[in-house]
């Protein structure tokens, strides 16, 4: 680990001062000490956030429920509120990492954990995420866990995370607070990036923001939701599909809201729009269900080593749907 | 409030006790724990929260101590395995590892323990598959996980 300087901060004001001068973040760190370890973060100065008041997990008036950036990934996995109208993001919870891990880690720090691609956490290998113009190396090398949609001949590193997966399928918004003290709400969906040629940038934060928070709106309590994550192994490993799916039905048992999403196989927590088009308006059944998985793998671009990853997504969308419907 | 350091002072309770340690900054939990206050019952094994071995309790949570700073566990309550037993008198789980030959060579074997301990106070040790599920986290490269699973289910109902 290369020498850097360390102090908590004890408020954001000096959070945003210090980050505007370079200082990076560490909340619960269970990524940050991996890349610090490996050499991929080189940092001056790490500032400590952990003393912020914003852990708590809050039900507003009005049935949302509100996540500090601090909230530990386990406490939100086993809140009584989440799990009960917001099944899809306690199961992206409970299978994300190991348990010591889901009680270090932060939600916000989960929207912003780095790719496993094999290539970004190896220093000795050209990559264009952790070094702009250097090439990118799992294009034509070892792209086995690599993304199938929304990656770039500059990146095509999926983005590792559960939670975010499920929080598009709950309407989620991050509220970000900026250096100069202004906040704003940003839709989970529109928070991430697509790589294109800048695959260093990853999201729409900018230097001396700091997220505060992560709020799942009352209306998606409306709708039953699931998660179903594929993997090498049954437990504590990154997803190679994932699906989360949320349905609102009327009384007939129709659609008449839907979202899905996807994750392990894009450069972005990725919303399945055509997926959802196909449910709306129809009666759930094992044919529809099929019928719409089918669509999750439009515009796919699969390459030598992860072309396995367009019918396991099709498979996972599909047994999710199966499950949600009880039909599985 | 204090100024960025490259190191600094800390004072970390482990086991009930406090120590006052001069530390570089990049120490983790794990380094300062064994190496400067020698308590090496908390193994390190891949250094990177993959293995498990390194698992200690921080205010009661189970956690890998590889991945965290030692100045992030300042007013914390840290547990290791040298903190569990009472004198002589073994916990209930160290006890059941023996009761049950959970291990082989016994490296995993302090992590295994302190993260059962964890575990058995979530109240979530009541299957055998979700103790497998729970304990997924922490590797046995001898592969004693039958009787690491029945040592822990056998704590669990006593009360662990």
């Amino acid at each position: 680990m290369q020498p850097f300087a360390y102090a908590a901060a004890p408020d954001v004001a000096t959070v945003a001062t210090r980050a505007m001068r370079g200082a990076e973040f560490i909340a619960g760190g269970t990524d940050m000490l991996q890349l610090l370890q490996e050499g991929v973060r080189r940092p001056e100065e790490i500032t400590d956030i952990n003393g912020l008041p914003l852990s708590s997990v809050e039900e507003e008036p009005d049935g949302a429920i509100r996540l500090g950036t601090l909230a530990r990934l386990q406490e939100v996995a086993d809140h009584a509120t989440v799990r009960q109208r917001f099944a899809v993001v306690a199961e992206a919870l409970e299978a994300t990492a190991s348990p010591m891990v889901r009680h270090m880690a932060t939600v916000g720090g989960n929207l912003l954990q780095r790719t496993r691609c094999l290539y970004f956490r190896d220093v000795t290998t050209p990559c264009n995420k952790r070094e702009p113009g250097s090439g990118c190396s799992a294009w034509d090398g070892q792209n086995r866990i690599n993304a199938i949609l929304g990656g770039s001949e500059a990146c095509i590193a999926v983005h590792p995370s559960d939670l975010p997966v499920a929080l598009i399928a709950v309407d989620a918004e991050v509220l970000i607070r900026h250096a100069d003290g202004a906040e704003h709400w940003v839709p989970i969906e529109d928070f991430h990036r697509r790589p294109g040629d800048t695959p260093h940038i990853e999201t729409v934060l900018r230097q001396g923001d700091l997220i505060l928070a992560i709020r799942i709106p009352a209306h998606a309590a409306g709708r039953r939701s699931h998660y179903v994550k594929v993997r090498d192994r049954a437990s504590f490993a990154w997803a190679l599909a994932s699906a989360a799916v949320a349905l609102r039905t009327d009384e007939t048992g129709t659609v008449v809201e839907a979202r899905v999403a996807a994750g392990g196989v894009a450069t972005k927590p990725w919303r399945l729009p055509q997926v959802e088009q196909a449910l709306l308006g129809r009666r759930l059944d094992a044919a529809i269900a099929a019928q719409a998985a089918a669509r999750a793998t439009e515009g796919a671009a699969p390459r030598h080593g992860n072309a396995f990853k367009v019918p396991l997504l099709r498979h996972t969308v599909e047994r999710a749907l199966l499950e949600l419907g009880g039909f599985a | 409030m204090q100024e960025p350091a490259r190191s600094f002072g800390v004072t970390l309770t482990v086991n009930g006790q406090q120590h006052r340690l001069e530390v570089d900054a990049r120490t983790t939990l794990l380094d300062a724990l064994r190496d400067r206050l020698h308590l090496t019952g908390t193994k390190k094994g891949c250094g990177l929260g993959q293995c498990g071995a390194c698992t200690v309790l921080l205010d009661g949570r189970r956690i890998v101590s590889c991945l965290t700073l030692a100045a992030m566990s300042q007013g914390k309550e840290i547990t290791t395995i040298e903190g569990l037993a009472d004198g002589d008198r073994l916990h209930p789980v160290q006890a059941a590892f023996v009761e049950h030959d959970a291990f082989q060579c016994g490296y995993c074997t302090p992590g295994q323990i302190m993260s059962a301990v964890g575990l058995i106070r979530e109240g979530h040790a009541r299957s055998e598959d979700e103790i497998r599920e729970l304990m997924s986290g922490n590797i046995c490269r001898c592969g004693a996980y039958t009787n690491i699973v029945a040592a822990i289910r056998q704590a669990a109902i006593q009360g662990g």
